[in-house]
């Protein structure tokens, strides 16, 4: 393979019928390194990163340490280099220590290579600081991302309030816990005149706030992600249907159930399930498709949250947050092109085009991939590269891989084997 | 009798000829309960672990005295004084249940699903005896068995569960059983007490939500109060226990409106004088002990069909 030209091994994917098409660049994954090695490392992320046709990652600060310094900055670089597979690039906190109290030093620490500045997990809570860091974010049209969620609404929620959550007893998150929290970060945005990033939308009313907020010429941005295009609160009850093979009517337990239903049923209370945002209704589902259709969805974020069994192999309510999303995006998007929710072009677009816009990055037109489109493969825990593998679609066949990625016009990922870099 | 369940983990997708057996072989139960020797020995040599990670009494011994009953040898693990306050994790606690080799595990845990996630991870039959605010099914099926003792059948009786519905496990339970079997449910309460998608029309079939407690209880067939934490006024969900209490408290006068006759029950432990009137708990129409009694023999008839249905008589 090495010796190979890039263009000869571009050429020799297309003969294979391949679609050859730009690297895709993800504004959102948890690298979990330094301090949380057993859910996950820069090297095993970028590798998982590339499998799933990622050129380019922007790491989450959520670590221990949190990325809140320019010496840490300058070293995650170094450990993304070092890893040889898609490239790394650092996002750093909007307040020390991710703890909302005071702004980091946000010049410096994009000084350092830092492209964005989010303090995800932990929603900047005080409206005030939050609209400081917007302000002081101008000295150097700096990118704030804000995941958006009102602790207080939220509460104790483990998924989606709705009927699933009514059913199964389990305290809900109410779509209005992010909606207030859109239309807070909408409304001092524009007052700031300062650009803001929204990541991981996944209700129909945040989608309108910012499409009628970019109508009005406010600065903001936003993404979702393929798990919240792809499924539905039912899946916490056990349903295992992506949302195109929902038709909204099927009652969940259907009584004395069998047949296809059943054959795609799983355990309910799945861990696995769980995740922040929840997993929304199939209204919501359909709303983020709409937002990307029309463009109001600037990009396609993974928000890949690897967690090590030992978080997750436990009762829903103890179990952390996150679902591994590197590796599936894909096929899950792909899922519902087919279904003719997004042509194909407009959803890769917010995979590519999109998200270098928000980052205000070149693409490096060496930076590529060669995909199949209708393989299909089965999800399973010992095939996922991350070492988080955390997700419900384990035991599942899904449809589109990525069976080359190259970076930097060496190819570093070839299906079944990981190219020497 | 067709009942081939592993396990009894809710009633959410049970059929009515699943619950009809459950009913019926508790009648069989009862039978032996009756008898001057209250024992059967269709269990001999099975052995039956009460795992009670959340404290409870009643139901711990009704599974005690069930499992007694049918000659099972019985152990158990309650949450005090065992790891599990530790911080053993439930994973760990599994992991032993399933080398100390129990046949049957009877489980309650504050955290709804855990009975999923033990059933997927032993051997044994995995009972839930209360999860979380999800599932009681034994209490769901003994109060199908107690008011089909008082009302006959239940096709077309409409039940009101008046209460603290959110957090309430036996609610859940109540639909999933009551519903199958003919009746209507109309659930009261006040609406921070409600799940909001039923608050707001997404209901289960044949259940309605009627804030008002004298409009729901007009011509109702049977009436259930549920328990009301007394910490729910600190979260904010209610101005106060002596406002709820004139507002949803199930009192003589309530009971008035129902149809003559028409019984009263509560799943225990009752909080007199907030959720129902002392006099009610404890006048004609109450149900409350002939649910603790029905229980025992709902209990032995789940043990039973578990363990495949050996013979009720002495070998």
């Amino acid at each position: 393979m090495t010796e190979r030209t890039q263009r000869e091994a571009r050429k020799a994917y297309e003969s294979q019928g391949l679609l050859v098409t730009r690297g895709f660049i993800d504004l959102h994954a948890h690298l979990r390194e330094p301090g949380f090695e057993d859910s996950e490392t820069i090297a095993t992320g970028a590798r998982a990163a590339l499998r799933g046709g990622f050129t380019t990652i922007c790491a989450m600060p959520n670590t221990e340490p949190v990325i809140d310094t320019p010496g840490l900055v300058a070293e995650l670089i170094a450990r993304g280099r070092d890893a040889g597979a898609a490239r790394v690039l650092p996002i750093a906190a909007i307040t020390r220590g991710r703890k909302g109290r005071e702004l980091a030093d946000l010049v410096e620490l994009a000084q350092a290579g830092a492209v964005a500045f989010s303090d995800d997990g932990a929603p900047v809570d005080d409206a005030r600081l939050f609209r400081h860091a917007l302000e002081y974010a101008r000295a150097k049209d700096l990118l704030v991302i804000e995941h958006p969620q009102d602790l207080s609404l939220s509460g104790k929620g483990v998924m989606n309030e709705g009927p699933t959550s009514a059913t199964l007893g389990r305290p809900g998150m109410p779509n209005a816990a992010e909606e207030s929290a859109v239309a807070r970060a909408i409304s001092i945005s524009s007052a700031a005149g300062a650009r803001v990033h929204l990541t991981h939308l996944s209700t129909a009313g945040a989608i309108a706030m910012v499409r009628d907020a970019k109508a009005r010429g406010i600065r903001v941005t936003c993404d979702v992600t393929p798990h919240h295009l792809a499924l539905t609160e039912e899946w916490v009850a056990g349903d295992r249907r992506f949302a195109w093979e929902n038709s909204g009517n099927v009652p969940l337990h259907a009584r004395g159930a069998s047949g296809s239903s059943a054959a795609r049923a799983g355990v309910p209370f799945d861990s696995n399930t769980k995740m922040n945002p929840p997993l929304r209704s199939l209204r919501d589902v359909r709303a983020l498709w709409a937002g990307l259709a029309d463009g109001t969805v600037d990009a396609i974020a993974t928000d890949h949250a690897p967690h090590a069994s030992v978080r997750k192999d436990v009762e829903f309510d103890q179990a952390a947050f996150g679902i591994s999303g590197l590796e599936t995006a894909l096929p899950l998007i792909l899922g519902g092109v087919r279904a003719g929710w997004c042509d194909r072009e407009t959803a890769f677009r917010a995979l590519t085009d999109g998200p270098a816009r928000v980052l205000g990055i070149a693409q490096h037109e060496d930076d590529w991939i060669a995909i199949d489109e209708s393989a299909a493969w089965t999800v399973t825990a010992g095939d996922l590269i991350t070492l988080g593998k955390n997700t419900p679609l384990l035991g599942r066949e899904v449809r589109g891989r990525v069976v080359a990625a190259a970076v930097g016009g060496r190819v570093r990922y070839e299906l079944g084997t990981l190219a020497v870099a | 009798m067709k009942w081939s369940r592993r396990h009894v983990l809710e009633t959410n997708d049970w059929s009515r000829d699943e619950i009809e057996a459950v009913l019926e072989t508790a009648g069989a139960m009862v039978e032996i309960l009756k008898r001057p020797v209250r024992k059967a020995p269709p269990l001999r040599g099975k052995t039956v672990i009460l795992f009670f990670a959340e404290s409870s009494t009643r139901t711990r011994v009704s599974f005690e005295l069930a499992a007694k009953a049918l000659s099972a040898d019985v152990t158990t693990i309650t949450a005090s004084g065992s790891s599990v306050e530790k911080g053993e994790t439930l994973y760990d606690t599994v992991r032993t249940l399933q080398a100390l080799g129990g046949d049957i595990v009877v489980m309650r845990h504050a955290s709804s699903g855990a009975p999923y996630f033990v059933a997927e991870r032993t051997d044994a039959a995995v009972i839930n005896a209360g999860d979380g605010w999800h599932a009681h099914p034994t209490q769901g099926l003994l109060d199908a068995y107690t008011l089909r003792g008082s009302l006959g059948d239940l096709h077309g009786k409409r039940i009101v569960i008046v209460g603290d519905v959110l957090h309430s496990r036996v609610a859940r339970s109540d639909i999933n059983t009551l519903t199958p079997l003919g009746a209507t449910v109309t659930l009261s309460g006040p609406p921070t007490l409600i799940p909001s998608a039923w608050r707001d029309g997404a209901l289960p079939p044949c259940v309605t939500y009627e804030p008002d407690l004298d409009r729901a209880l007009d011509s109702a067939d049977a009436a259930i109060a549920l328990r009301l934490q007394k910490e729910r006024q600190e979260g904010g969900l209610l101005p106060s226990l002596r406002e709820y209490t004139r507002v949803w408290g199930v009192t003589e006068k309530r009971v008035a409106l129902m149809r003559p006759n028409a019984p009263v029950m509560h799943p225990g432990p009752m909080n007199e004088g907030i959720e129902i009137d002392a006099s009610v708990a404890h006048g004609s129409r109450s149900l409350v002990e002939a649910q603790v009694t029905n229980g025992v023999a709902v209990r032995m008839a789940l043990l039973y069909l578990l363990t495949g249905t050996p013979s009720l008589d002495a070998a």
